[in-house]
């Protein structure tokens, strides 16, 4: 368990690092007593990587997420993005939350949600016509601009919140369990989703879930978290072909083994209470 | 053709009630001989004669406009400190106590005070008015603000929306159903605090003259200010109901969705 003391130049793809994770440690103070949700988080993310985080549930992969968001300040460590620490919300960043019935804003059109943060971007309108037009059509949802969020389905709702973090054209995109609220049907169509969205814009993601299949059918690397307090377990690198379907990919052996590999560490994250580190 | 009968059905309801209450004070007083309950027909029949002379610039409009001036400073006073208070947690703290206070003061007793430091004219109405319309509308755009979703708000920090933008398009805006509930509480106080304000020391005005009748023992005409009264009430709260629908649309559609158990 060694906390970075040099700049990792190299993600183990190879590719320039984008994102650094160093020593990431956060202690909730509170009410007379401390709560340690993340111990010590260590990984790095190259750039036009699709890394997936999967953890038990109460692993603190929220408490991650929102420190690489600069939402939250963690307690010790840091967080570096494109060679600057993060200490708040970067501009190169777009997240997508869980719960999307609560991200987007209900008294406005699907339009205005997805154009509001291009506003405050201070972008002239015409590219921000542009950026709307094309963010929409890729997730499908051309037809439905004016309409509002609320008389969207559940799996159309997250779409829009898709569609207006990619219209922000953000270096990186993180997604909080975005599928974890969506009926199984929506959820695989949006993985397909994310996976092309991906290829087609290049655009580093990581992708937390509790969800071990899409973990490892999204990613080209899942990191497996313990319970908390939080530590590394594993990176496994996701050696399937790039191309990927629901059916093939799915009942390939190399997809269940790969599962099976990473089931065996979440299972053994949920058994130790006080877990040591691998990585 | 539904909605043409779901509105015809609905202005029926609305108007079921008072055409009965109406028929009711008609039929009931029709041979009333007590000098003080004068019969309604009576009362209709020297209602134009009274209001809709020159009482209407005279009285009506003054009225009016003391009121529209003293709903509108009370709204801008009470989404601004409302906003304030709601958004840091330490003033709240600091204020909340005093707010109960004041609350808690009946406006008309404020009209002698006021008078004191604004005078008698048009001003001092309005500050009574002011003084009544500002708190359940302070009160409830503190409620909203301090409810504004937690994920909403992360959103807007991760997308950079703050300043000015933030104030309107997620604060404001998600404290919207409150604010207008506020306001629509306001309305009516102010309503009542229109009449009381002219009761003191004025010389113009819809409260002035029904007291000027009631004192001369015009009683018919007293009758038919109270009447009027009521309508113009009546006539506000319907436009303050579709002020509600166009700036509440979203959230109706927001709840029916959410009922309609489509999340």
């Amino acid at each position: 368990m060694t906390v970075m003391t040099q700049t990792q130049t190299q993600s183990r793809t190879g590719t320039e690092v984008l994102l650094d994770v160093r020593g990431v440690r956060k202690v909730y103070e509170g009410h007379g007593r401390s709560v340690e949700a993340v111990r010590d988080l260590t990984f790095a993310v190259g750039k036009g990587e699709l890394v997936c985080v999967v953890g038990p549930s109460g692993a603190g992969k929220t408490t991650l997420l929102k420190c690489i968001a600069g939402l939250l300040a963690p307690t010790s460590g840091e967080v570096v993005l494109e060679g600057a620490a993060v200490h708040g919300p970067p501009p190169g960043m777009a997240v997508v939350f869980q719960e999307y019935g609560r991200s987007l804003f209900p008294w406005m059109t699907v339009r205005r949600n997805v154009e509001l943060p291009l506003k405050e971007k201070k972008l002239p309108k015409a590219r921000r016509e542009e950026l709307i037009h094309r963010a929409l059509d890729a997730v499908g949802l051309a037809d439905v601009q004016s309409a509002y969020p609320w008389q969207l389905s559940g799996g159309m709702q997250q779409r829009v919140a898709i569609a207006r973090a990619i219209a922000y054209e953000p270096h990186i995109l993180l997604m909080d369990e975005p599928f974890a609220a969506v009926d199984a049907q929506t959820r695989a169509d949006l993985e397909d989703l994310v996976r092309s969205l991906w290829h087609r814009l290049g655009v580093t993601t990581l992708f937390v879930t509790h969800d071990i299949d899409e973990a490892v059918y999204l990613g080209q690397r899942v990191l497996v978290l313990s319970s908390s307090p939080t530590v590394v377990l594993d990176d496994v690198t996701i050696d399937l072909p790039d191309e990927r379907d629901q059916l093939t990919t799915r009942s390939s052996s190399r997809f269940a083994e790969l599962r099976g590999h990473v089931f065996e560490q979440v299972q053994r994250a949920k058994k130790q209470s006080a877990p040591v580190a691998t990585a | 053709m539904s909605v043409l009968r779901r509105i015809t059905r609905s202005t029926v309801a609305a108007l079921a009630v008072p055409a009965v209450l109406l028929a009711l004070w008609w039929v009931l007083t029709a041979d009333s001989e007590s000098y003080y309950l004068p019969p309604l027909s009576q009362i209709l029949s020297t209602f134009d004669d009274v209001w809709l002379s020159d009482r209407l610039a005279a009285d009506v409009l003054p009225s009016l406009l003391r009121l529209l001036g003293g709903f509108l400073v009370a709204v801008l006073l009470g989404v601004g400190l409302g906003v304030l208070i709601g958004s840091l947690r330490r003033l709240r703290a600091f204020c909340e106590p005093v707010l109960e206070f004041l609350r808690a003061i009946p406006p008309p007793v404020l009209v002698p005070v006021l008078m004191l430091f604004a005078g008698i004219g048009d001003t001092m109405k309005v500050l009574v008015i002011v003084s009544g319309c500002l708190w359940p509308i302070l009160l409830n755009t503190v409620e909203g603000v301090r409810a504004v979703d937690e994920v909403l708000v992360e959103t807007c920090r991760c997308y950079g929306v703050r300043g000015r933008a933030r104030l309107w398009h997620l604060v404001i805006r998600s404290a919207s159903p409150q604010i207008v509930t506020g306001m629509r509480q306001g309305l009516s106080v102010g309503i009542i605090l229109m009449v009381i304000s002219e009761m003191f020391a004025a010389s113009n005005g819809l409260g002035f003259t029904i007291i000027q009748f009631q004192r001369t023992f015009a009683v018919t005409e007293m009758w038919t200010g109270i009447l009027l009264l009521g309508v113009l009430g009546f006539l506000l709260a319907l436009l303050m109901r579709l002020f509600e629908r166009r700036v509440l649309n979203w959230y109706f559609g927001l709840r029916q969705a959410q009922r309609g158990g489509s999340r």
